[in-house]
């Protein structure tokens, strides 16, 4: 049980940084202004997630000009896509586990 | 316990959030309506102007030439098309507007282009038997064939009940090729019938 727990990644404990990584994981690039709206959250609340999750090197970041206005992408990377598997496998072990047990 | 729910919770949510920002879900069910019913007028002016029967042989009809009769026909079938897509376009963008979505975006694209690839080669292919081997006879099987595979691939991209109007179109172009002469009869159940049939069920299952 303990080491089932342990996998559980303490990055993906917020709510809107495990939503923008199941967004990324199904998609290539997706600009700010989308996950903003799938995800329902303010400016400033997404992009100091998105950063934590940069830092981590979870998530890579594209800064590009479409029609002269800046845009940022976003896409997950190698380790962020290991990492967010391993999260989702430790929370559908916990659940199948916990079922097995008599209440 | 709670925290057996909580994470269930967040699992169901992730996949919800995996499926929503994938797939292509602004697609309205009245799209299917009003392809169905422009596809059963088309097929009642094939019918009643060109004289093509519902049930048997292809019948000559003394009004048009054999060329004549296929550029009725193709014309016919463009001019639903285009009302179809037109009204596919206006009740889609107006889904999209109500849940606060963008009509064209990477789902869109993906969906379209996966729609495309085997549509397109389709409608080459019924050309080719049209002008280049005069097998009028298999241009509607064909068609269902053709469509019904472009459905089940579009299907991955966007509502996944897609994937059964595709393999019925499929089964019926499949019947449509065994038994030749019923052309116009299996094009109005596979385009309008069954487009109707689904809309109807697509629009009442996530619309309402």
């Amino acid at each position: 049980m303990k080491d089932i727990i342990k996998n559980l990644n303490k990055v993906f404990d917020n709510r809107v940084r495990l939503g923008i990584m199941a967004i990324l994981v199904v998609n290539e690039w997706v600009e700010f202004k989308q996950l903003k709206m799938m995800l329902g959250v303010t400016d400033g609340n997404l992009a100091s997630h998105i950063s934590s999750l940069e830092k981590k090197e979870l998530l890579e970041v594209r800064k590009m000009f479409v029609n002269r206005k800046p845009q940022t992408s976003y896409c997950v990377t190698d380790l962020g896509k290991a990492a967010f598997q391993e999260h989702l496998d430790a929370l559908e072990s916990i659940i199948s586990m916990k079922k097995k047990l008599p209440e | 316990m709670q925290e057996q729910d909580k994470h269930l919770n967040t699992l169901t949510e992730i996949r919800d959030l995996m499926e929503r920002s994938s797939r292509f879900i602004s697609l309205s069910g009245l799209t299917g309506v009003a392809a169905g019913i422009f596809a059963l007028i088309g097929a009642w002016v094939a019918y009643y102007y060109a004289g093509i029967s519902f049930s048997n042989e292809f019948t000559y009809n003394e009004r048009f030439s054999v060329r004549e009769l296929e550029l009725f026909l193709l014309a016919d079938g463009l001019v639903i098309l285009i009302f179809a897509l037109g009204f596919g376009v206006f009740f889609t963008a107006r889904k999209a507007k109500k849940a606060g979505l963008k009509v064209w975006d990477k789902t869109t694209e993906r969906m379209l282009i996966n729609l495309m690839l085997p549509l397109v080669t389709g409608g080459i292919f019924c050309l080719i038997l049209i002008f280049k081997w005069e097998l009028i006879g298999f241009v509607a099987p064909v068609t269902l064939l053709f469509y019904g595979m472009a459905l089940i691939n579009a299907s991955k991209y966007t509502f996944h009940d897609i994937r059964y109007l595709g393999v019925s179109e499929v089964i019926l172009g499949l019947i449509g090729s065994y038994f030749i002469g019923y052309g116009l009869l299996i094009w109005a159940i596979g385009f309008g019938v069954l487009h109707i049939v689904y809309g109807l069920l697509m629009y009442y299952k996530y619309e309402r």
